[in-house]
């Protein structure tokens, strides 16, 4: 007896549909980003969408994704500024804002050379691209490495605008540049896009925001997200990154970072998640010699939310130094997984990296992967790694107790501590204390 | 200070606790009244911290036996919360690290709940704040202590001091100090004990649970007690401590065994 195995792949045609409008995209002017597009699309015909056999993706199914049938938006939807004036953030003197994938000017305050003498450009990347070809073709597309990862692919497949932010060498910038990437739209899929160069010795600081506009009479309705973003930190540069996801509870969110760092450089990023039925953040980053970071990461989530976080940290050179706290607060029935592995290469000597992973079960239901993973092959290193998982600690509880608080209040405050010690690291006072609130009113129960 | 017209605070009798299945606190009898300070001294493993922590109402320790009252109330009616709002105040020998929270939040929010609990006047944060910073200087806190998160990376003698400001807000009628001097050097040794000092009054009562005489040159006690094996086996007045410091402790057990066995061969015969 024999058996016949079929060679089948269910998700080809998935793929198909999403890329069946990608050739209605206008050409660029540019050939070499016709051509990144044209070689997204020929990886896009060998790559298949992840599934739980992927030892990547083995905590995060996506085959609801599969379900559901998304297309780029049409038309912008038409949006005042009073309408997401709640969004902004009050220190960014500057803010580009994209609407289902879309750019809005209308609703934007950018700032390209001309109108300030620092060169700054926060701008997209069809206004900027003649003005700044060299820079842009030097990294878009560049670090963030499509060809093995399929939504990598289909967002640089769909390249077209972009959000770009350059801050030429010495130049600090000292107020926040805000992006914010709004869904209006169910059954959308947008690819959002961020390309942040940093020159040498520059500083800025980048609010990444994804959010959902609730229309009149919106339901909570399915879109999808899939965004990828790269940010070059040349020679002493220094980036702060605050990367907010809260998209609608019915959402998909899927994206890509890739962050590399020049020598003795800085890079200190805060992600946080709250939003989306099912989202998936990869975070690599790439270390020279002598630079240093700082990524730290909350998961906020309740219901049947699924937030995954794989972060690689590459310690491809000497004298790097790497620190990683991450922290999830599952509640309800959700599922949080984190992988972060810290690689450290061989010659990589003197490398300092320290990761840990935190976790807090709020029900008996909630669910935690966590999986801290070294890698190292260089022998004069300073590594160290952990994770927890559980409840509150009883001493904690205990403590707060004998100081005469009620055993819910002493709860809450821990549990709003727990995720609030994420949130003060963020360096932009009106963020820090809007999210603070989110996590106060999220953590609180009541007794 | 013995008084003529002290009121009895704290009444322990046959005290007896275990924790996970282990007896520590054997029979216990101690007894203080109001203006007193009172040292509890003994070996590691006597069980004088079991003693603090149950005093305060730790859910780790079971109470088999005996009976506390304080201000003639059954303290193992009131739940930990309950017991630090009545006036008893227990300062921790490892205070918790509290990442994430301010100093000044939390201060407020313990002060407010104990204020509003006992009837009295809540404070905002601006009259809070001015407030805090007057207890602080008793403790030559630099304010920075209040925007920092809750001991996080403050040094030892740093986490005492903070945990003398929480019993200087809430104002305690039954202090109790669980090694309180234990990693504090000479300078942090003397901060922390004049803030004891200019806490205590003939109303409120403190007790020390030490290994060291040397904390008992600045907070002068009443009564020196001797733990051992989880009851109080001697007391005496402060020079049993530095009898204490030069012989130890093995006299004491030593005398006490004798004792036993004097009273139970005159119960024989």
């Amino acid at each position: 007896m024999s058996t016949v195995t079929s060679i089948r792949r269910p998700t080809a045609g998935y793929l198909e549909t999403l890329l069946a409008c990608q050739p209605q995209l206008p050409t660029s002017p540019l050939a070499w980003i016709n051509a990144l597009r044209a070689e997204a699309v020929n990886r896009l015909d060998v790559l298949t969408l992840p599934t739980l056999r992927d030892e990547e993706w083995r905590f995060t199914d996506i085959s609801q994704l599969t379900k559901l049938s998304f297309s780029p938006a049409l038309g912008a939807t038409y949006l005042e500024a009073a309408d997401i004036a709640h969004f902004y953030i009050e220190e960014a003197t500057t803010r580009l804002v994209f609407v289902d994938g879309l750019y809005a000017p209308q609703l934007s305050s950018a700032a390209s050379c001309g109108n300030g003498d620092s060169g700054v450009v926060v701008s997209n990347l069809p206004t900027v691209l003649a003005s700044h070809a060299a820079a842009i073709e030097a990294h878009l597309g560049r670090h963030a490495a499509f060809r093995d990862n399929v939504f990598a692919a289909l967002n640089t497949a769909f390249l077209h605008d972009a959000a770009v932010i350059v801050v030429p060498r010495d130049v600090a910038l000292a107020a926040p540049v805000h992006l914010l990437f709004i869904a209006t739209q169910k059954e959308v899929v947008s690819t959002p896009r961020c390309l942040v160069v940093a020159e040498s010795g520059s500083v800025v600081t980048v609010i990444e925001d994804y959010v959902v506009f609730y229309q009149p009479r919106w339901q909570e309705e399915a879109h999808f997200t899939n965004a990828v973003t790269e940010i070059v930190l040349e020679d002493n540069a220094r980036v702060n990154h605050i990367r907010i996801q809260r998209e609608g509870s019915k959402a998909f969110h899927i994206a890509n970072c890739a962050v590399s760092l020049g020598r003795a450089s800085n890079y200190q990023s805060v992600s946080v998640s709250l939003g989306a039925r099912i989202s998936r953040y990869n975070l690599d980053v790439l270390l020279a010699e002598g630079a240093e970071c700082a990524v730290d990461g909350l998961a906020l989530i309740a219901a049947n939310q699924l937030a995954d976080t794989h972060t690689c940290i590459d310690h491809a050179q000497p004298h790097g130094v790497s620190r990683q706290l991450h922290k999830c607060i599952v509640d309800g029935s959700a599922h949080a997984v984190f992988n972060g592995k810290i690689m450290v290469r061989q010659g990589a000597q003197r490398t300092d990296s320290v990761q840990s992973s935190r976790n807090l079960l709020l029900t008996g239901k909630a669910h935690v992967d966590t999986k801290p993973q070294l890698e190292i092959f260089a022998d004069d290193v300073k590594c160290a790694h952990g994770a927890t998982i559980g409840q509150l600690d009883s001493e904690e509880v205990f403590y707060l107790k004998s100081r005469g608080l009620s055993d819910s209040v002493a709860r809450n405050l821990l549990t709003y501590a727990f995720g609030a010690e994420i949130i003060e690291r963020i360096p932009v006072a009106s963020l820090r204390q809007r999210l603070g609130q989110t996590v106060l009113v999220q953590t609180t129960r009541q007794p | 200070m013995i008084l003529q017209d002290s009121k009895t605070l704290l009444e322990v009798r046959g005290l007896r606790a275990t924790v996970n299945g282990i007896e520590i606190l054997k029979g216990l009898d101690f007894t203080v009244k109001s203006g007193e300070v009172h040292a509890i001294m003994g070996p590691n493993g006597s069980g004088k911290s079991t003693f603090a922590k149950v005093l305060a109402g730790h859910t780790a320790y079971e109470v088999t036996a005996g009976s506390v009252l304080f201000e003639g109330k059954n303290l193992f009616e009131l739940a930990p919360e309950e017991r630090a709002r009545a006036g008893v105040f227990l300062a921790f020998q490892y205070p918790i690290e509290i990442p994430g929270v301010a100093n000044s939040q939390f201060l407020r929010l313990t002060y407010n709940t104990v204020q509003a609990q006992r009837g009295k006047e809540e404070l905002d944060p601006l009259e809070f704040d001015d407030f805090v910073r007057e207890k602080m200087k008793l403790l030559e806190m630099s304010p920075d202590f209040l925007d920092r998160s809750v001991n996080e990376g403050f040094s030892g003698g740093e986490k005492k001091r903070n945990e003398i400001l929480q019993m200087a807000l809430l104002e305690p009628r039954l202090a109790i100090l669980d090694e309180t001097d234990s990693g504090l050097d000479i300078d942090a040794l003397r901060i922390v004990s004049h803030g004891v000092n200019q806490l205590a009054n003939k109303d409120n009562a403190t007790v020390l649970v030490t290994h060291y005489q040397r904390l008992l040159n600045y907070i002068v006690p009443d009564f020196v007690h001797v733990m051992e094996a989880g009851r109080i086996i001697k007391t005496g007045g402060k020079e049993l401590a530095l009898e204490l410091e030069t012989r130890g402790y093995d006299w004491v057990a030593a005398e006490h065994q004798a004792a036993s066995e004097t009273r139970a061969a005159g119960g024989a015969a």
